[in-house]
């Protein structure tokens, strides 16, 4: 895929605090980017300085191959989606989604035409002069997105713009959004803190902490390969257990955990033996049984607890060592506190993480 | 019970207290006798005939409304451009700046009466229309600062940033966005300022000649000197206009509250 937008050693100081600190990104045209971490971590920040609402304190952003720090706002073509929506209280839905176009002198005409089809898009026809504060929180999302799309700008900015919905209508939004970037061929720059969000809508995703990335990658990189301790956590459920390098084969490790137990498993980064480091194991790739088994990993336990959630049963384990969780499919059988099993889990479901 | 009556009690009699005056001098407005004393022994308008055909107080109206004007215009427009101003975060002593926009609000009128008259001395422009409204226009451009200061800081930056990068350029988010939201403020600030004008005595006895007899300095002489039942009906004249006045800005107040 073209690169189209480059940040290249971007940093951001407030002060002496620092926000974002030398952070290299490039999105290629058309792709669909979240930036995904924690409050906090300086996703809003970089997304302000690509709109041009905030200088870098250092480094050059660049937009199809030409630098854009010194071109204002107002020239640099890109739909901006706020969290609040930010849509204007005193004028009509139609006269919002109208004035990106009357900026750029587009005719009477066509301004109707185009706003009528941007309504249409996102199935607000029958609202058209309406005000904002008329609509609900749902529909002034839609009409936020008309406006940021109706001009079709190069870039579009989301900053968390699902965050105030309701859960359903989060869901919706999402997949309406992910058709959206899809059939216009809309290069998406989404910045949340939401990964089950960030997952479900990117090409790939940017993880975020404290003003770096930590690891940048398809969804199914980013959850099946994390590359960091944090990555690990902040995505998804996994269970981190310590343990020491024995030997490296290639893309592979054997670990020796303190209960004696040894583990083979895939590698993210690079490690030598004798290093201390985390094994991080996904809770559905877990799974229970009583006999030993042929795995190649495998973990004496005893079960603690199970709770039973609808979709599936979340059992908590314990190791001589550490505790474990594994969730299983709902069709499994029940395991009363107090069983002993084996848990197994081949090598591909489990990562190495360099601490 | 005992406690709510206590409070009705309390609640009727302090009202009564503040509107005592107005309910004083304003049926005397309508007296047909010629001394400002009742009893009243019957009605009739001629003293708003006085009022409005009797020179003095004629051209004493048609000042107090060319001053009020221009100290209108020129106060909203200095106290928006200061509010707009007051708002980037770059400036330094911000808060102190602000404190000096409202020093007028604060600073007893002889105290600035005594500066305004040894100013414009200086730049020959006492005994002048200029003068005065330059006068009044320190008083009343606070008044036009706070009320616009507020209705500025209940517009989401957000919005502004929003217009911005739909393309409009700084001058055109102004004209579109940034004013017509602060309306209501400007409004109902550029009312308080023609209402501060119009109620201004001290300042005006000290910077006017007796070309610029405003309605109130000429209320306040013309007691001292014949006690008229006109004065009264001048004082039915701005209650009048000062119900007006609040009827507008409170009506530019819930405008603004609807649009959010
Ligand atoms: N204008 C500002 N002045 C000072 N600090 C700021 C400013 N904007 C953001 N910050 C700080 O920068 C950090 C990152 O903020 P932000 O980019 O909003 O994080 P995120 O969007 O990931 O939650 C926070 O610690 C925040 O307090
Ligand atoms: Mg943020």
């Amino acid at each position: 895929m073209a690169e189209f937008i480059r940040f290249d050693r971007i940093s951001k100081f407030y002060g002496p605090l620092c926000v974002v600190e030398n952070l290299d990104l490039s999105i290629g045209k058309g792709e669909f980017v979240s930036l995904l971490g924690p409050s906090g971590s300086g996703k809003t920040t970089l997304l302000m300085m690509l709109a041009g609402f905030e200088q870098p304190t250092s480094g050059n952003i660049l937009l199809d191959g030409t630098a854009i720090n010194a071109v204002p706002t107002h020239k640099r073509d890109m739909g901006v989606v706020f969290q609040n929506y930010a849509l204007f209280p005193h004028m009509s839905v139609g006269d919002n989604i109208a004035f990106p176009l009357q900026m750029r002198g587009i005719g009477k005409a066509e301004v109707g035409e185009r706003v009528k089809r941007a309504l249409g898009m996102v199935q607000l026809s029958a609202l058209v002069d309406r005000r904002p504060s008329q609509l609900s929180g749902g529909q002034q999302q839609r009409v936020a997105l008309a406006r940021a799309l109706v001009f079709e700008p190069r870039v579009v900015l989301m900053d968390e713009p699902l965050g105030a919905l309701d859960k359903n209508l989060r869901e919706q939004m999402q997949l309406d959004i992910r058709d959206l970037h899809r059939r216009l061929g809309l290069t998406i720059v989404f910045v949340t803190h939401d990964q089950s969000e960030a997952l479900t809508m990117s090409d790939r995703v940017a993880v975020f902490n404290k003003g770096k990335i930590e690891q940048i990658g398809t969804p199914r990189q980013v959850y099946d390969e994390p590359a960091t301790r944090f990555v690990a956590e902040f995505i998804g459920e996994t269970n981190l257990v310590e343990g020491v390098v024995e030997a490296v084969q290639g893309q592979e490790a054997t670990v020796r955990l303190p209960s004696g137990a040894q583990i083979v498993s895939a590698v993210s980064g690079t490690v030598a033996s004798g290093q201390p480091v985390f094994l991080s194991i996904r809770p559905e790739r877990v799974d229970l049984s009583e006999t030993r088994g042929e795995a190649r990993n495998v973990l004496e336990t005893e079960v603690t607890d199970s709770v039973y959630q609808g979709d599936h049963l979340r059992v908590q384990l314990q190791n001589a060592t550490h505790p474990l969780i594994a969730k299983l499919g709902r069709r499994s059988r029940e395991y009363p506190p107090g069983t002993k099993v084996f848990a197994a889990f081949s090598a591909g479901d489990c990562r190495v993480i360099a601490p | 019970m005992p406690m709510k009556i206590a409070k009705a009690t309390f609640a009727t009699l302090t009202v009564l207290f503040l509107v005592a005056p107005l309910i004083a001098i304003l049926p005397l407005a309508f007296t047909s006798s010629v001394i400002l004393t009742y009893p009243i022994p019957s009605w009739s308008l001629r003293w708003f005939e006085e009022l409005f055909f009797a020179d003095a107080w004629r051209r004493a109206i048609v000042n107090s409304l060319i001053i009020g004007t221009g100290t209108t215009l020129l106060a909203t427009v200095l106290g928006t451009a200061a509010s707009l101003g007051l708002r980037n975060r770059l400036i330094l002593f911000r808060g102190t700046m602000r404190t000096l926009f409202l020093l007028p609000m604060v600073v007893p009128a002889v105290v600035l009466g005594v500066g305004m008259q040894v100013l414009l001395a200086g730049f020959g422009l006492t005994n002048s229309y200029l003068g005065v409204i330059i006068a009044h226009t320190v008083v009343a451009v606070p008044f036009v600062v706070v009320s616009v200061t507020g209705a500025l800081a209940g517009i989401d930056e957000r919005v502004e940033l929003a217009a911005q990068s739909l393309g409009a350029a700084p001058a055109t988010v102004f004209r579109r966005i940034t004013l017509p939201l602060a309306m209501p403020g400007v409004l109902s600030g550029a009312v308080l300022a023609f209402a501060t004008s119009l109620d201004e005595v001290v300042l005006t006895l000290f910077v006017a000649g007796p070309n610029q007899r405003t309605l109130a300095r000429q209320m306040f002489s013309s007691i001292r000197e014949n006690i008229s039942p006109a004065i009264a009906a001048a004082a039915f004249l701005f209650i009048v206009a000062t119900v007006l006045i609040g009827l507008v800005v409170v009506l530019s107040r819930s405008m603004l509250a609807k649009r959010r």
